[in-house]
This record gives structure tokens, C-alpha cells and sequence, in this order.
């Protein structure tokens, strides 16, 4: 209760009550100490003359990025188109494979809570982990190469898509669904009929949203040997050539900008 | 024609919604089913398609026996009820035409109907459905974009549609004015007659009762506690049913205010738990196909 | 559709014959759209290029990787992990907390209903920049300026979570409940008063909640930037891989995996509590 009663009588407002406000205040003091404890940690096994050296580090890399080699951006079309192809195949796939899942994890349209607890699974994997994880992973598979990327941005895909649809999925109107089940529809048809139409906004617009996110993920595949520009930028690096990372960059964030422009427009259309 | 021997449905949440339900439809019949709100009248009716398992009892239509079916028998049953709802239920993205098509899932299989390539007749039958509803110039609209009164005429052709012979329709005017509920109503008594249907009519309007059905069952508490012709409901009995009240002295006008207010409390009810509970049960019951 | 369309389909229904509605009503645009989107896919495809031998040679490791799942190797490299993992955590937790206080400025300044220009165009540029490059990206050029280790996974974690944060803060403020905002100053507060009593509570909720979200993302974005030397679990991980430890690999993947679920419903647990 914020309001007490004073020896005087007289109410007194207060925005918590006391136990509160000590709890409250405990925890501040804890996660201060966490904090600093973590922070401890990085500053112990951080090499402090490097830090101090940053401000030079910092100019210096500049002054090398700076007039731009554009001339190379030539060589970048090619890898421009893989990355893009990555990025739109790997969506492709992606959803064509996180379509079911989840339908199999969303409660209302789930056949069992066994199959349930399964479709959630593979959604939570795939979302823990980072694409460039499943792009290291396939790269050791299947080799070097733009088919690794476009499978690891499909994977990672499917959580992403999978947990937004099925969550559009359980908040979808029960009421014709019930009806479309009334009619003597099969499950199938229900889904179809009851369900899909209902999701199908959602949907599209889950999808163009998460292709815009694959096309920045998709450019830094390469720097594990998934394919697209990222192959260009790690060769670069590793060769020191900064007047040729500049030029990646800013090829990256037209691209990005672009296909935000893109993505915006779609949904924008959609909804 | 339906027959329900001792129905009981006792919700997981423990709420008892039926007991000992006894009725018999014949052929044709029209009726009624009063009460007051959370009486069990969505349940009775639920019940009888499976929407809602019932938890005793038996219910036949015809010589099936409903409460054992499972699987495509289950599906077979359903087509010959035809089911219209209180918030008609249609799907709002798709077109009058696919909603009233939809009526037709019962008969074709997935392939056709994903395609939506329907057999010649049950086409030009929904058409002929939505010419007698008054709707045929909106097959291309899509449902979202009619009133309540053409959503509910929608509703009722997807019902017909499926060549039903018991009709099963849940406060079919609860959301709809005075006017569009009689014409509603009285759409639906024709095509009855029309076709020899059976039909049990949830609805909360005793005027509107008495003057549409053949008969009136009022259900309180989950129990049956008057079963009879029309002109038999008297002031008394009306009591029994919906508990104390002054029902013959109301004067006309402020009725229809009442049931405006009652309307607007139920509207906001419902919208409150109806739908979780709706969802819990079908989820509970299995009725989600 | 004309109304000549539309009888003509009344008329065609009245028969039997109806066909849906195609999604798109102009035939040019449609068959356009669909050939190109065929066009792109051949050519596409075509230029995927798949060392069959290759993949035929992988196969057997990918079924290795398999049966690592389900034999996970926690021990012999346990040394390593431990001390990945508690790295990874204390970067996630210091970087979203450094992240998130410097958002706030961030987010303020790239409001447009409570900044001037300059600043505003100033924040959204950070916004941008930050948005638009992977966090691996920024790592590279913080390990080349700050060396190698935790410390630039840090500032890259945070970098990063400010770009997030500040511009979904931006956007919240910007489509406030002015008339809030608006009876706080009609009481004769200063802007600090405004802010704290008008701005805070519509906003803090989702600041919590999106806090927790980015903390989430942190860790899995931690496991990752160890590829390049910024300190963490990735750069165990990747060891793994490359050494062809698969057990190991597993046992990490298996960790990262367990402790995203449980921040997940520590998060939930959170958002429910400050609601
Ligand atoms: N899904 C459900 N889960 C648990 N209890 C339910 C569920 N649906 C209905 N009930 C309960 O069953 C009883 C009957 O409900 P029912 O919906 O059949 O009443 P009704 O007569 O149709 O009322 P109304 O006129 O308001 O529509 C009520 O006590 C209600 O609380
Ligand atoms: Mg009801």
C-alpha cells in the first residue's frame, strides 16, 4: 500500500513502501556489483598499452582507408550478386522449411504436444545459433563456397521465421476456424481454409523482413569461406589492402540500404 | 430425427454446463432454445456437431450414433449440419464466393479445394444460394468488406451449402438491429421449410422466438426446465427460466433499449473470457480439426 | 475489376464456372512478375557453383557431427570452454549496459519531435552505421585498433546495442502520448521533471523489455566475434571445428543453445514483473 498513516493521522504518500524500496535497492547494489565484478574480468585479461594506443591505431587506419580504391570496386560485382543470391535462396529455403514447423509448434494447430515440444526445438536451435556459426559448421561439411552460405542462412532462417509465425498462428480468430471445422473439412482443409488466410499477411511480411536481415548477415559469410563479398573483405584484410576494405564497405551499406528501402516498401504494401 | 439421451457436458474447468439433457427433433422441425446467458445453449449445441465433446449421454442423428465417431466418419457427420454463428465466423480474408464454397470441404478432397476447383453443380448451387440470400452480385467481395446482416446471409448460404439436414445456429442475431434480425430470422425459418430442415435456434429475443419457431425448449442452469408450443410460454414460466422479472408491463420502445444495453454487456463479456474460453475448450475437446 | 467483369463472373458462377481471383489483377504485371522471378532463379542457381565431390566427401563428417550431438564432449576441453564461456558472459552483460546508457542519449537526439537537426542528423548517422554493418565487422576494426581480446568484443557488442536500441527508443518517443507529456508541463515542471515524471513511464516498459531482448542477442552475437579475435566462446568454438573435434564443437553449440533458453524465459519472467 503507497499510502501509510503518520503517528499524526495524516496520510502520507509514498511511491513504494518501504520493503519495497530495500528491495529495490538490494537489487541495484547487486547488479552494480555484478557489473563491476564483469567488468574486472574484461579490464584483467584486456592489454591496457594497446587500448592507449587506440586514438593512433584509430587515425591511422583511416588515413590508409582513405582515398577509397574504387577502381577494385569492379572485381566486387560478381560477389555482390553471390551475396545477394545467398541472402534471397537461403530466405527461400529458409521459409519453404520453417512454413510446417511452425504450424507443428503453433498450440491451436499442432497434432500432438510431443510434436510440439519437437517443432520447438528446432526453432530454438536454430535461432541460438549465429549464422556464421552454421556457415563455419557447413563450410567444414560441404566445403568453401556459396552453397554453405545459402544452407546457413536457410538454418538460422528457420527460427527466426518459424517463432514469428507460430506466434501469428496462436493469436489467430478461433472462430472460423471452428466454423471451417463445422463444415466437415479435414484437417488439412481447416489449415488451409481457417488458418492460412488468417496468416498469411503475418507471413509475408515476417518473410521480406527476414531476407533484409539475411542480406547483412549474407555479407559477412565469406570471412568464414561461405561465399559472397565477405570472401573479397577477409582477402583484403588479410593482405592489409584498407583502400579496398573502404570500397567494401560502402558497396555493404548501399546494398543495405537498399534492400531496407526494399524490404519497407514491401511490407508497407502488405499491410 | 435428433435424438438426445442423458447429455452431460462438465467443462475441465469443473463448470457443469449440461445435465441430463433429453430432446427429440423430428424432421422439419424449427426450435428454439432459451435461457439465460452462460446457461448452456452454446454447449447443447456444440455438443451435437462436436465442437464441444459432450462428457455423457448419447446423441443420434438419425440411425448414427454422434458421440463415437472420430476421423473422416466424424467428417462425414458434420456435413449434414450445417452450423451459423453469432459473429459469423467467416474468414474475412477470403471472397463471399470461398466462403460459401467452403461449405463444400466435406465432399471434395484437398487438392481440389487448396485450387479451389469445385465441381461444376456445387458451384452453380452456392451460386443459387447467394442469389436467395440477396447476395449474388458480391461473390468477388471479399468478407471483410459486408455488414453484419450480408456476413450472416454469407454465413447461412456456406451452412446450406453443405446439403445439411439439421441446422444448428447460435444467436444468429445477437449482433445484428431489430430489423436485419427479423429478416435474418425469417431467411432462415423459409429455407427451412423450404428444404425440410431441422434447426435448433439459440437466441436470447423471446419475441423473436416465439414468433419464428415451432417450438421452444428453455434451458436454465444447464437443465431443461420448459419444453412446449410457442403460445404455452407465459409470464411464469418465463420466470422459471430467466428468474424474477415484470414481463408482461415493459413497455415496448424501452425494451428494445434493454436489450441494446443487455447486447452491449454480453458483447463486452464475451470479448472478455468468451474467447479464451472458446479457445481453451476446442483445445481441451479436440473440436479444433 | 469493371462491373462488365464482374457480371460476366456472375454469369459464369450462375453455370458453374468460377475461378479465384488472381492475386494480381493486371495479366501483364503478373505473368511479368512471375517470369522474372523464374528468370532470377535459373540464372540464380545457375551460378551456384557445387563441388559435388566435395559435398559427396563431407557427408561422412556431416553424419560425424551428427553422432556428436548425441555424444557431446564437455571434458577434455572443459578448461577452454569454462573459460570462453564466462568471458562471452561478462562481455554480453557489460556491453549491454554500457550499450543501453549511451543509447539513451542516442535515442533522445535521433527523436525528431525532441531534438534539434543537427543532433538529430548526427544520431540517426550513428544509428545507421552501426545498423547497418555485422557486429563481426566491427570487430575486426576494434581488434586492429584496441588488440586483441575482450575489451573490443565489448565496445563491439556495444556499439552495436546502441544502433538497436536507440533507434527503436527514437521511434518510441516519437509516437508518445503527447498529452501526457503535455499535462506534466502544464504543471510548471522543468524539462528534467518532464522527462522523468511525462516520458520515462511510457517508455521504460519497453526499455526493459528490449534490454533484456538485446541481452539475449549479445551472447549469441559473443559466441561469434571470438572468429576474430574479440574475446569469447567463438573463438573455442571455431578451434574446435577446425581441429575436427566435433565432440567439443557439440558440447559448445549444446551450451550456447541451453543458455539462450534460459535467458529466454528469464526474459519473459522480467517483462511480466515490470508490466
Ligand atoms: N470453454 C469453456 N471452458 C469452461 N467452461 C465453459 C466453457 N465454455 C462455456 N463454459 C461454461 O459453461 C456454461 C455454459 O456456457 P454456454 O456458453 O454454453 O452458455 P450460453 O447459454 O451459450 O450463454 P450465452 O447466452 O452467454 O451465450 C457457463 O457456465 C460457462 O462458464
Ligand atoms: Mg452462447
Amino acid at each position: 500500500m503507497p499510502v501509510s498513516t503518520s503517528p499524526q493521522g495524516a496520510p502520507i504518500w509514498q511511491r513504494r513502501t518501504t520493503r519495497a524500496q530495500w528491495l529495490q535497492f538490494v537489487a541495484w547494489l547487486l547488479g552494480l556489483s555484478l557489473f563491476l565484478l564483469c567488468w574486472k574480468a574484461i579490464s584483467d585479461n584486456t592489454m591496457w598499452v594497446f587500448v592507449e594506443d587506440a586514438g593512433r591505431q584509430g587515425s591511422d587506419l583511416i588515413s590508409r582507408m582513405m582515398p577509397p580504391r574504387w577502381e577494385y570496386a569492379n572485381v566486387l560485382w560478381k560477389p555482390m550478386w553471390d551475396t545477394l543470391n545467398i541472402a534471397t535462396l537461403g530466405t527461400v529455403l529458409g521459409i519453404i522449411m520453417a512454413f510446417p514447423v511452425a504450424f507443428l509448434a503453433a498450440r491451436n494447430t499442432t497434432p500432438h504436444p510431443l510434436v510440439r515440444s519437437l517443432a520447438l526445438t528446432i526453432i530454438v536451435s536454430s535461432r541460438s545459433i549465429n549464422s556464421l556459426i552454421w556457415a563455419m559448421l557447413l563450410v567444414t561439411i560441404l566445403g568453401p563456397g556459396v552453397l554453405a552460405g545459402i544452407i546457413a542462412i536457410a538454418l538460422r532462417s528457420i527460427g527466426f521465421v518459424g517463432k514469428l509465425l507460430y506466434e501469428a498462428i496462436e493469436e489467430i480468430h478461433p472462430t472460423p476456424v471452428e466454423a471451417i471445422s463445422a463444415t466437415g473439412a479435414s484437417r488439412l482443409q481447416v489449415m488451409n481454409y481457417g488458418v492460412l488466410p488468417q496468416v498469411m499477411p503475418a507471413f509475408a511480411g515476417i518473410s521480406v523482413y527476414r531476407w533484409d536481415i539475411n542480406i547483412r548477415e549474407s555479407t559477412v559469410l565469406g570471412l568464414v569461406g561461405a561465399g559472397g563479398i565477405g570472401l573479397q573483405l577477409n582477402a583484403s584484410i588479410n593482405s592489409l589492402a584498407w583502400n579496398q576494405v573502404s570500397v567494401i564497405f560502402v558497396m555493404i551499406f548501399a546494398t543495405v540500404l537498399v534492400s531496407e528501402w526494399v524490404s519497407a516498401r514491401v511490407r508497407h504494401a502488405i499491410i | 430425427m435428433l435424438t438426445l439421451t442423458d447429455v452431460g457436458k462438465r467443462y475441465p474447468t469443473g463448470d457443469r454446463a449440461l445435465t441430463d439433457i433429453q430432446l427429440t427433433l423430428p424432421k422439419g422441425q424449427v426450435m428454439a432454445l432459451i435461457g439465460p446467458s452462460g446457461a448452456g445453449k452454446s454447449t447443447l449445441i456444440r455438443c451435437v456437431n462436436r465442437l464441444v465433446e459432450p462428457t455423457q449421454g448419447s446423441i443420434r442423428l438419425e440411425d448414427i450414433e454422434l458421440t463415437k465417431l472420430s476421423g473422416n466418419r466424424l467428417r462425414h457427420a458434420r456435413r449434414s449440419m450445417g452450423m451459423i454463428f453469432q459473429e459469423y465466423a467467416l474468414v474475412d480474408r477470403l471472397t463471399v464466393m470461398e466462403n460459401v464454397l467452403s461449405g463444400q470441404l466435406g465432399y471434395v478432397g484437398f487438392w481440389r479445394s487448396f485450387l479451389r476447383r469445385y465441381p461444376q453443380d456445387a458451384v452453380a448451387e452456392a451460386f443459387r444460394l447467394l442469389e436467395r440470400v440477396g447476395l449474388p452480385h458480391a461473390i468477388d467481395k471479399r468478407a471483410d468488406a459486408l455488414s453484419g446482416g450480408q456476413r450472416q446471409r454469407v454465413g447461412i448460404a456456406r451452412a446450406l451449402l453443405q446439403s445439411p439436414k439439421l441446422l444448428l445456429v447460435d444467436e444468429p442475431t445477437a449482433s445484428l438491429d431489430p430489423k436485419t434480425s427479423r429478416q435474418i430470422m425469417r431467411l432462415i425459418r423459409e429455407l427451412c421449410a423450404e428444404r425440410e430442415l431441422a434447426a435448433i435456434i439459440n437466441i436470447h429475443d423471446v419475441a423473436l422466438a416465439r414468433q419464428f419457431a415451432d417450438r421452444i425448449v428453455g434451458l436454465r442452469a444447464g437443465e431443461i426446465v420448459f419444453d412446449g408450443q410457442p403460445s404455452e410460454l407465459t409470464s411464469e414460466i418465463l420466470t422459471t427460466i430467466y428468474g424474477e422479472e415484470d414481463w408482461d408491463t415493459t413497455p415496448e420502445p424501452a425494451d428494445d433499449e434493454e436489450t441494446d444495453e443487455q447486447e452491449k454487456e454480453r458483447e463486452a463479456h464475451r470479448y472478455q473470457s468468451g474467447r479464451d474460453l472458446r479457445r481453451l475448450a476446442s483445445l481441451a475437446d479436440g473440436g479444433v480439426r | 475489376m469493371s462491373s462488365t467483369d464482374s457480371l460476366a463472373r456472375q454469369q459464369a458462377a450462375r453455370k458453374g464456372y468460377w475461378r479465384r481471383l488472381p492475386l494480381i489483377d493486371n495479366p501483364r504485371v503478373r505473368w511479368g512478375l512471375v517470369l522474372g522471378a523464374m528468370v532470377y532463379l535459373v540464372l540464380a542457381l545457375a551460378s551456384v557453383e557445387v563441388n559435388w565431390a566435395r559435398v559427396a566427401e563431407g557427408a561422412g563428417r556431416a553424419l560425424n557431427f551428427l553422432g556428436a550431438f548425441l555424444q557431446p564432449d564437455f571434458v577434455s576441453r572443459q578448461s577452454d570452454i569454462l573459460a570462453g564461456l564466462l568471458e562471452s558472459l561478462t562481455m554480453t552483460l557489460t556491453s549491454t549496459v554500457i550499450g543501453v546508457l549511451l543509447a539513451i542519449p542516442v535515442g533522445l537526439g535521433a527523436a525528431r519531435n525532441i531534438s534539434p537537426l543537427p543532433v538529430y542528423a548526427v544520431c540517426r548517422s550513428i544509428i545507421a552505421v552501426s545498423r547497418t554493418f555485422q557486429e563481426i565487422i566491427i570487430a575486426i576494426l576494434f581488434v586492429v585498433m584496441f588488440g586483441f581480446g575482450p575489451f573490443a568484443g565489448m565496445l563491439t557488442l556495444a556499439f552495436a546495442t546502441i544502433g538497436f536500441m536507440a533507434k527503436l527508443l527514437a521511434e518510441d518517443i516519437e509516437d508518445l502520448d503527447w498529452r501526457q507529456v503535455e499535462a506534466v508541463r502544464a504543471t510548471g515542471a522543468s524539462w528534467w521533471q518532464t522527462m522523468n515524471h511525462a516520458i520515462q513511464p511510457q517508455v521504460m516498459p519497453r526499455l526493459i523489455g528490449l534490454s533484456m531482448y538485446r541481452l539475449d542477442i549479445n551472447f549469441r552475437e559473443s559466441s561469434v566475434i571470438g572468429i576474430v579475435g574479440a574475446g569469447g566462446i567463438g573463438a573455442t568454438l571455431n578451434t574446435s571445428l577446425s581441429r575436427y573435434e566435433y565432440g567439443t564443437s557439440a558440447a559448445i553449440l549444446l551450451i550456447i543453445i541451453a543458455i539462450v533458453l534460459m535467458s529466454e524465459y528469464a526474459s519473459s519472467y522480467v517483462r511480466r514483473w515490470t508490466q
